[in-house]
């Protein structure tokens, strides 16, 4: 009798031995979100870049030639007040055509979520000085004489200036820093959270996201290119009118 | 019984097993990259393809072949005529003269750090994908080695070591291109420059001068030098963001480079950024050596930029010439760049023939 356990207990072994995943759980699902742009309704994508064509709300009319931009902590909110944060971050590259789509590193439970938020740039607990190796790689950077950490974004091209000349134009965002006295830097924070609103997650959701660029130079400041174009990184003021234009730049494209 | 469960436990043993058991053959020794510690410390793995990993053999057969003149049609010259160890793996000439005394219209590139070239595009221009596929063309080019590969592959089989050496490092007598090219990407991959005063500064064992200290500061400000947006910084230590730049240096292109590539007119005018590691080494500079000097170099971006429709929004005040730093300026910023010398790199006799 002993003998015949034994096989059996063999046999069990034989036949579960090389299972090497678990069984995916019904709940859970893969969440991809797309990142997709647009400048005032008409879709943008770097086919569209290195040609003058848009014209922003000041009616400077510019090119677009990089964007490049960071979200980190994809945070989903319940109804109950429970909320699910991805730790991670996903450098978009809309010149190269890269990290236009971000798989989630977690999977997600499948159903109605409040909200599904996200932190545009890096938080401070996150913004750490050379920590992350894929964004030195990528020259992502920020001088320590700024404080260090990373960018949040970097949007270039050229405008038509008010000599009717090309003029370049780099309309980079960093954490605010006033470096007035360089012993003594003064911060103040412009990463954001942006709401994206509710979502109702199925199997393998994925979940446009817009950004409208015209946003960036539109509310509530105008921007003109003509007063600010360069040497955008340690210009507190400015650092601070592009953290207030933002807040209006992302909104909830379709959900699958 | 006991048949039963012994065969139990074979199956059980044989059923896990991914691999198939194959007969034993030779394998070249595995060899790996001696990455610098402020490398593995920075920035994302180098790219080393599948299907050639670094080998013993490997790259003793590419370093063979790399100082070895039978490349060339009339058996003169070698890689090494125009990327010599002494000037880090370049040359002192504006444009390299082929083996008819002919000249292109680049300057010979330096070699070292090319594992870390993540889009894996080569040459000024980025023609070419991949360090193995870059090997194959100077050998043919007609202002260069003219020669053929066929030619190439015929004069390695017929000589007297190459056949073995091939043996060890690919376990084959049959010699091609592609394993030729091979044997060379992986001698290249080696070149590894990583031990500069800056690297020593950044990793406690240097102290840089107040005047380097001031220089690095002109080179990350954004309202003065602002090199770090394409060359680099203290967080990312290739100095290049290997990606192609239109830096001003022409109205009116007479090369447009990665233009001519991409078909592409926006593209017109742009080159690959070079590594700022080694200037001290690399004269002349730029794709077409224009400039003798680092003096020069820095004049140029700092009120020497000539506009263009395809010029970097990253080059400011182009109407002014460029940003103007002071003299005083000037000459930090240059002492800063000689820190990134890497004296052990070039005299390396790992990398010499």
């Amino acid at each position: 009798m002993r003998k015949i356990i034994a096989i059996i207990v063999l046999s069990v072994l034989v036949l579960t031995s090389c299972i090497e995943e678990d069984v995916p759980g019904l709940q859970n699902t893969s969440v991809s979100l797309n990142f997709k742009h647009d400048w005032d309704g008409t879709n943008v994508s770097n086919t569209d870049f290195n040609s003058i064509q848009y014209f922003n709300e000041n009616n400077d009319e510019l090119s677009i030639e990089k964007l490049r931009y960071l979200i980190s902590n994809v945070t989903f909110h319940k109804s109950n007040g429970e909320t699910i944060v991805v730790e991670g971050y996903n450098l978009v590259d809309v010149t190269n055509d890269e990290n236009l789509t971000y798989v989630l590193p977690d999977q997600i439970q499948v159903g109605t979520y409040s909200n599904v938020s996200f932190t545009f740039g890096f938080d401070n607990t996150d913004n750490i000085h050379g920590a992350y190796t894929d964004l030195n790689s990528a020259s992502w950077d920020v001088p320590g004489m700024l404080g260090g950490g990373y960018h949040f974004m970097q949007l270039e091209g050229k405008f038509i200036n008010n000599v009717a000349s090309d003029q370049g134009y780099q309309y980079h965002t960093i954490r605010a820093v006033d470096n007035t006295d360089p012993m003594n830097l003064v911060f103040q924070d412009t990463f954001f959270t942006v709401n994206l609103g509710e979502v109702i997650v199925h199997n393998n959701s994925s979940v446009d996201v817009k950004m409208n660029i015209a946003e960036w130079f539109k509310s509530p400041h105008q921007w003109n290119l003509n007063d600010s174009n360069s040497m955008l990184m340690s210009d507190f003021n400015a650092q601070i009118k592009m953290y207030d234009n933002g807040q209006n730049a992302f909104s909830l494209g379709t959900v699958n | 019984m006991k048949r039963a469960l012994g065969i139990l436990i074979v199956i059980m043993v044989l059923s896990c097993s991914k691999d198939d058991t194959s007969v034993s053959k030779y394998v070249p020794t595995p060899l790996a990259l001696e990455i610098p510690s402020l490398f593995e410390q920075k920035i994302i793995s180098p790219v080393i393809p599948f299907n050639n990993p670094q080998t013993i053999q490997g790259v003793a057969l590419g370093k063979k072949l790399f100082f070895d003149t039978i490349l060339s049609a009339d058996h003169s010259q070698s890689c090494a005529s125009c990327h010599a160890p002494e000037t880090a793996f370049t040359d002192a000439s504006q444009f390299s003269g082929g083996i008819d005394g002919d000249f292109g219209n680049r300057n010979s590139m330096p070699i070292f750090n090319l594992a870390w070239n993540y889009d894996e595009k080569f040459f000024w221009d980025g023609r070419v994908f991949s360090l193995e596929h870059q090997a194959l063309q100077p050998v043919e080019n007609p202002i260069e080695m003219h020669n053929t590969w066929e030619q190439v592959v015929d004069d390695l089989q017929a000589h007297s070591e190459y056949p073995n050496l091939f043996q060890l490092a690919f376990g084959t007598t049959t010699i091609s291109s592609e394993l030729a090219t091979k044997a060379i990407a992986q001698f290249e991959r080696t070149l590894i420059s990583g031990n500069s005063k800056f690297d020593k500064h950044l990793l406690g064992t240097a102290t840089l001068t107040p005047q380097e200290l001031n220089g690095f500061n002109v080179f990350m400000d954004e309202t003065k030098g602002d090199c770090f947006h394409c060359h680099g910084s203290d967080n990312n230590p290739l100095w290049t963001d290997n990606v192609f730049h239109n830096n001003g240096l022409d109205a009116v292109f007479t090369d447009i480079g990665l233009g001519e590539v991409s078909g592409d007119p926006a593209d017109n005018g742009k080159f690959k950024t070079p590594s700022l590691r080694n200037l001290l080494f690399t004269a002349p500079y730029m794709h077409d050596g224009r400039f003798n000097t680092i003096d020069e170099v820095i004049n140029h971006y700092s009120e020497g930029l000539q506009n263009s429709p395809t010029i970097d929004p990253l080059m400011k005040k182009v109407a002014e010439g460029g940003v103007h730093i002071t003299t005083q300026e000037k000459a930090d910023l240059k002492a800063f760049l000689l820190t990134l010398s890497d004296h052990e790199f070039i005299n390396n006799l790992a990398f010499q023939n």
